[in-house]
């Protein structure tokens, strides 16, 4: 009935788990029964778990990022102190326990941490400045987001029902096989990766269209702002390489449960093809999750020094030169595969061509900075704190692409001190650099800006503290993923290491306290003008929050930063531009599809995990029972008054005149 | 061609400014390989020819970078300080957005780095190619390496001997070894003699290796491949040339053979198994296990939701015997 789930996939016998796991079930019950006895479930339902917004959704990235990135610094809080006590001892985590730690700290903060982020940036930034309502495929958009979240909730059941992979953040074979591993935490990964990897493709495909397909009028592609070209790149390289993803790991599931022999020992099974296979998604997934953190950056810079972003052109055409050679380069990740000093070599200066748009790029920042006027807010801390960290990244970067070097560094500490070097320094620093940026864009109030400051200072230095000592042991011959060592020259600088992972826990609990003390002095903080930041972008010409449909008239866009130069005349002339004449808008009706097929798909997941046949076919069947229903949906949209569109601008635009007069006052 | 001829020729000049630095980040690493610890495992206490060469390669590059990064640093810093909003003594341009010199020049700068670090790249892959034999005038010691759950086979073909855990090699002579893998993906590296490379089930690759000093050092395994990856763990022992052959001798008189059968128990997961040797090895066992006429390693035997227990065995003792 049950499959092969039995009360024994509960860890009755492992304290660590289960404890952690009941008292986030309790949180969460407590949360739940919250909710419930204050009325606010059709609340949640109408307005934001059913919601097509683009903006709701965006900022649901959002909020299931943080809450995951709370779960993978545990586990590398658990990583740390594991090394940190077994010099020369067996530590706390017994090996089976740890291997699973580190590689669901892997799959957390990339799949579900750092993925979800910049999607979440990316869903409620680039429709608003590129001046339109709302993306391409609106309920496409709910289900890549409700998918992903089933993802990681599969990932997170594991930790009481079950196991979690012991393989790798990247599973390699025959390791990952069903011979190796019986259990069933690869199988977890895999249906996790599964399902994200979906969403994470359609999110794609939905951006794309978007930016390709529905630009404001005028809105060129050289007048894009450059947060939606690197959105853009992005966003193709997710369409491109997330197919070679599902379908590396549906290979790997085919191995595991119908014993196919891809990546198998025996019958011409070939390991090696796993590991090309898994790096040509791998490297582009790289910049997947940089290249937009770049654009929010090139935002943060130029707003904040008040100055358009340098070399405009110099920014797009880099970013798009990364797109492609993005592609090229993922053998780099294993020249000690002994593939030869050619083909080793050809790898290994393509790896090092990508430095140069990228050194471009930060040159292009700094001389925006150049003749500016910089103003040292908490989303500039971020990015300065960025520019600084990420050259030292990208010069170990270039390092390990230089083949000899990879030769004693390969798997060791120092790539692990480089990689979270520049997905700490370039992809976290910009989500934290947005979220700050953008949340009074979100919320109506801002973030308060010492709190912020603060949270940046611990994370800047305890990234140091935490991944030079890294950098170091790397050189002194420590190997990555090591549960426990003897060798007394590492001991010392691992628990420095783990000194920086308590620094990097302040700089988390001040940016709780950051949300939880601009939450409650929200009214002091009201952003009532709708551009906090003396802005330049189409974004903030909505109001903070923007409304349902963004524009009340689309903008007509004449030129680069469009808002900069209406502001401007408003400002030389003294008063707003005449009122527009409003239509009425149609929006999007929202949809339960998202949550509904995502729910399936979780089912499904869990299913075939544990090989209850019947619970997956009907879950496979209610998924898609749901599509069906959709697309012969009756109503798809509906019409919002024109006056009632009059309304909602009217009231920013008087707030804006109010703050015109204001300003000349 | 071109690069080869030039690059050799500028070496010197630019080499002595940046090695300065280069013993800076030495130094700021705190790397210094003098602390007098025989058991020191870095791959920067370089042991041989292979490790010294990627050693130059390594701090050559870092250097190269340091001399870009490090004033790129300090000018983010700078320009941001200087044109903070609050300073009424810096010019504000909001105008100034291109400067086609400075985009030359920001195209420019890395891109010239990387053309010196790319030629370097592509000469020093094929200068220390792991499959490239080591120039010395002794013909290779011969040594076949097999990956086991988890632990090291090393098979001496031309002696006719083999060795759990434990390399020893004449210190001097280069060692050539054939690599693969009886289980899952592994990575065999001795960071004091350096370069890693995978040992992979049905694969065979090469390395070339030399010890130039006598010493121990540690190896291990460097991919994570189950539960006793951390204690997949040998020693690298280079000896003397008379005490290499003495070792082969007094292995030959003692201890089990290595057949068939012998090998089949090594297919059972263990680990921390003590080091010992085999007096004879069947002929062509490394070619059967490499391409697989033999079986590969069992697996874990256990229930599939239950953590497994590393096992710890011991084999019989070797002529070194164990600490």
């Amino acid at each position: 009935m049950l499959g092969k789930l039995t009360w024994q996939a509960i860890p009755f016998d492992q304290p660590i788990p289960l404890y952690s796991a009941a008292v986030v079930g309790m949180m969460l019950l407590a949360v739940l029964l919250w909710v419930v006895v204050k009325g606010y479930v059709p609340y949640l339902w109408r307005e934001w778990i059913t919601s097509v917004d683009h903006k709701r959704i965006g900022i649901m990235y959002c909020v299931l990022a943080l809450v995951m990135l709370l779960r993978g610094f545990i586990d590398a809080l658990m990583m740390r102190s594991q090394q940190a006590f077994a010099f020369h001892a067996a530590g706390y985590l017994p090996p089976e326990h740890y291997n699973q730690i580190f590689s669901a700290h892997g799959t957390i903060m990339i799949f579900f941490v750092a993925m979800p982020f910049m999607v979440g940036l990316m869903n409620f930034v680039v429709p608003l400045q590129l001046g339109v309502r709302d993306v391409a495929f609106p309920t496409l958009n709910s289900v890549g987001f409700w998918l992903t979240a089933a993802g990681a909730l599969l990932v997170n059941v594991s930790l009481v029902v079950g196991e979690f992979s012991r393989a790798g953040w990247l599973p390699y074979p025959p390791l990952s096989g069903i011979q190796y591993s019986p259990g069933v935490g690869v199988d977890y990964y895999l249906w996790a990766l599964e399902i994200s990897g979906a969403g994470t493709l359609v999110g794609g495909i939905n951006l794309v269209t978007t930016i390709l397909k529905t630009r404001a009028p005028g809105m060129r592609y050289m007048r894009m702002p450059v947060f939606c070209w690197t959105s853009l790149a992005s966003n193709l390289l997710m369409v491109a390489a997330f197919p070679v993803l599902t379908a590396t790991l549906a290979m790997l599931l085919l191995d595991r449960y119908l014993d196919f022999h891809f990546f198998t020992n025996e019958a011409g099974g070939n390991p090696m093809m796993f590991v090309n296979l898994i790096w040509v998604w791998g490297h582009p997934e790289v910049y997947i999750l940089a290249l937009p953190a770049f654009g929010v950056f090139s935002e943060v810079v130029s707003t904040f020094s008040g100055k358009p972003l340098f070399g405009y052109r110099s920014m797009v055409a880099a970013t798009m030169t990364i797109c492609v050679l993005s592609f090229m380069v993922w053998l780099h990740h294993f020249f000690t595969m002994g593939a030869g000093a050619n083909v080793n070599g050809f790898f290994g200066i393509m790896s090092m061509i990508i430095a140069v748009p990228t050194g471009v790029k930060i040159f292009n920042w700094l001389f925006t900075m150049y003749r500016g006027r910089v103003r040292f807010s908490a989303a500039m801390h971020w990015a300065i704190g960025f520019m600084v960290t990420f050259v030292i990244g990208g010069m170990t970067g270039v390092l390990l692409a230089m083949p000899p070097a990879d030769f004693v560094m390969h798997n060791s500490l120092f790539l692990v001190a480089h990689f979270h070097n520049v997905v700490i320094g370039a992809v976290l620093f910009g989500a934290f650099a947005g979220y700050n940026y953008w949340f009074p864009k979100a919320f109506g109030f801002a973030l308060d800006e010492r709190l912020g400051k603060a949270a940046f200072w611990c994370w800047f230095v305890g990234f140091y503290v935490a991944f030079v000592p890294l950098y170091v042991t790397g050189l002194l011959g420590m190997t990555r993923r090591l549960q426990h060592y003897d060798q007394p020259q590492w001991h010392p600088w691992i628990l420095v290491a783990g000194v920086g992972a308590l620094i990097i826990l302040c700089g988390i609990a001040l940016q709780a306290a950051q949300l939880v003390v601009s939450i409650r002095s929200r009214q002091r903080r009201t952003d009532r003008t709708g551009d906090p930041w003396d802005g330049r972008t189409l974004e903030w010409a909505t109001p903070s929050p923007p409304p349902l449909f963004n524009f009340a008239v689309l903008p007509n866009v004449k030129g680069e930063e469009p808002y900069w130069g209406v502001k401007r005349k408003a400002i030389t002339a003294m008063q707003l531009s005449p009122e527009p004449s409003y239509e009425p808008i149609e929006v999007p009706r929202n949809s339960s599809t998202g949550i509904v097929t995502a729910f399936l798909a979780f089912v499904l997941g869990f299913a075939l995990i544990w090989h209850i046949w019947w619970m997956a076919a009907l879950a496979l069947v209610g998924a898609y029972a749901t599509f069906v229903v959709f697309a012969w949906r009756d109503v798809a949209e509906s019409v919002l008054p024109a006056e009632e569109v009059a309304r909602i601008d009217r009231a920013n635009r008087s707030s804006r005149a109010l703050a015109l007069t204001e300003m000349h006052a | 061609m071109m690069l080869r001829n030039w690059l050799p020729a500028l070496r010197p000049r630019i080499f002595t400014a940046v090695h300065a630095v280069s013993v800076l980040a030495l130094l700021c690493s705190g790397l210094a390989g003098c602390d007098g610890n025989a058991w020191y495992p870095g791959s920067l206490d370089s042991a041989g020819p292979v490790s010294s060469g990627e050693r130059v390669i390594l701090l050559d590059s870092l250097a190269i970078m340091l001399a870009i990064a490090v004033p790129t640093i300090v000018c983010i810093l700078a320009v941001a300080w200087w044109y903070r909003a609050a300073n009424r003594r810096s010019l504000y341009d909001p105008k100034w957005t291109y400067s086609g010199r400075l985009e030359l020049l920001v195209w420019s700068i890395p891109a010239l780095v990387i053309l010196f670090l790319g030629g370097t790249a592509w000469i020093s892959s094929h200068d220390l190619d792991p499959a490239k034999p080591l120039n010395a005038d002794r013909k290779a010691l011969e040594v076949q390496v097999v990956a086991l759950d988890w632990k090291w086979l090393f098979i001496y073909p031309d002696q006719h001997i083999a060795s759990i855990n434990r390399l020893l090699t004449p210190a001097g002579t280069p060692v050539h070894f054939q690599l693969t893998s009886a289980s899952v993906m592994n990575v065999f590296f001795v960071p004091q003699l350096g370069s890693e490379i995978y040992a992979m089930n049905g694969m065979v690759t090469e390395l070339n290796l030399q010890a130039d000093r006598p010493g121990t050092f540690l190896g291990f395994a460097a991919q994570i491949n189950g539960d006793g990856f951390s204690d997949m763990r040998f020693d690298t022992r280079a000896v003397s040339p008379r005490e290499f052959s003495e070792w082969v001798a007094a292995v030959q008189t003692d201890g089990p053979t290595l057949d068939e059968a012998a090998y089949r128990l090594l297919l059972k997961q263990s680990a921390r198994v003590a080091p010992y040797t085999y007096r004879a090895v069947a002929p062509k066992l490394f070619e059967a296990i490499a391409s697989r006429q033999l079986p590969s390693g069992e697996g874990p035997h256990l229930a599939p939701t239950k953590g497994s227990q590393v096992t710890q065995a011991s084999g019989p003792v070797g002529f070194l015997g164990d600490e």
